[in-house]
């Protein structure tokens, strides 16, 4: 047990001096997907069901395939935030850091790989 | 990482059950949670029944009763008993609350009274607030000024002192906090609700000169931004303020010097 006084152990390190470009950061993303989501369901329904040419010539348009490409970057980035927020508020220690810095490699994957089969498509 | 079960010393078993009131027509029945930290035992829920026709009208009343005429032993906090100290603030009927000015009328079926959640326990009903104290203690609750001090007393006109309407009113009874489960989470480093409330009093206080030093002690992942707006404290709060729109503010604030 160390022998803290009751305000040192409210103080802890003092603060961060961060946390708001996080926060301004995730509403952002969060206006910018309430936009794109229902542009996104309504390009992906209309081209849900059709045919491989069919599928290649609509995600050929720039309006579908920027709307695909811009959801899944603005997405996983929401979600890499938003998955941060959660490690932190249920993992300490290094299995939160760990975590982190796994799950920022997966979305930004995830982005990646997404980016790249659109391209493939409409390009 | 977080613990989402009591340990085997804190699971809560099922205490004594005291005798009814001889003679008395209207009773009701009370759970009350039990620890003594003398005893080496298991917290436990010994049972109460309280004869409502010479009981007060709070659950406050019932309490004192209870520790009057049938177990001496029972340990709580009260003082003001007028929701002016926040004392008495305990879980009745599954919500944090005062004692004093939460109505025995307003519990429908058996009334079930534990400690605020999530805190260490000192005995019974009494939690120990002393993390919570030195919280509220490091957001320097009180005016903070550079200025040579005026012959007379700090200015403020009526609209700057209207902003501080639903704020000054808080009696630090950690009910909004103890109700906040980022706060049992990671109480701490996050501040919880009372803490950020009584910060945001000072931040908008126009008399203040420390707005920024302010500011920047609270922005912090932890401190401040643990807030998820789940609400609970607004719901929870027996002063009904609303400290969630408070930290809610303190956020905009940031944003606002920083965009």
């Amino acid at each position: 047990m160390a022998f803290l006084t009751d305000r040192k152990r409210a103080m802890g390190w003092g603060s961060a001096k961060a946390g708001t470009e996080h926060f301004w950061s995730m509403k952002k993303s969060s206006v910018a997907l309430l936009i794109l989501i229902p542009f996104f369901v309504f390009t992906f329904g209309a081209a849900l069901g059709g045919t491989y040419e069919e599928i290649l010539a609509y995600y050929s348009r720039p309006f579908p395939a920027i709307v695909a490409a811009l959801t899944i970057v603005v997405g996983f980035k929401h979600f890499n935030d938003g998955f941060q927020t959660l490690v932190e508020d249920y993992v300490h220690g290094t299995m939160e850091k760990v975590l982190i810095l796994l799950m920022t490699c997966v979305s930004y994957g995830a982005a990646g790989v997404g980016l790249f089969a659109i391209a493939r498509l409409a390009l | 990482m977080v613990q989402f079960t009591l340990p085997k010393n804190s699971t809560v078993r099922t205490g004594k059950t005291w005798p009814k009131p001889q003679g008395a027509n209207n009773i009701r029945k009370f759970q009350i949670y039990r620890w003594n930290p003398d005893d080496g035992e298991n917290p436990r829920v010994d049972t109460y029944w309280v004869d409502m026709d010479s009981c007060g009208p709070m659950v406050l009343d019932a309490l004192i009763k209870i520790k009057t005429e049938i177990d001496p032993t029972l340990t709580f906090r009260r003082s003001c008993r007028e929701g002016i100290c926040g004392s008495c603030a305990m879980n009745i009927d599954g919500i944090n609350t005062l004692a004093c000015i939460y109505g025995l009328d307003e519990i429908k079926g058996d009334i079930k009274i534990y400690p605020l959640p999530h805190m260490p326990v000192v005995k019974d009903l009494i939690p120990d607030l002393t993390h919570f104290y030195a919280q509220h203690a490091s957001i320097m609750p009180w005016l903070e000024t550079k200025t040579n001090r005026p012959a007379k007393e700090w200015r403020q006109s009526i609209e700057d002192r209207k902003k501080l309407d639903g704020l000054y009113e808080c009696v630090m009874c950690a009910s909004c906090s103890t109700s906040c489960p980022s706060y049992w989470w990671n109480g701490d480093r996050y501040l919880g609700p009372a803490a950020l409330l009584h910060a945001y009093r000072w931040i908008i206080d126009s008399r203040d000169e420390a707005t920024g030093e302010r500011l920047d002690e609270l922005e912090d992942p932890f401190k401040l931004y643990r807030c998820h707006t789940i609400m609970n404290c607004a719901r929870t709060c027996p002063k009904g303020l609303n400290p969630a729109l408070a930290i809610a503010e303190i956020k905009k604030m940031m944003v606002d010097r920083a965009v």
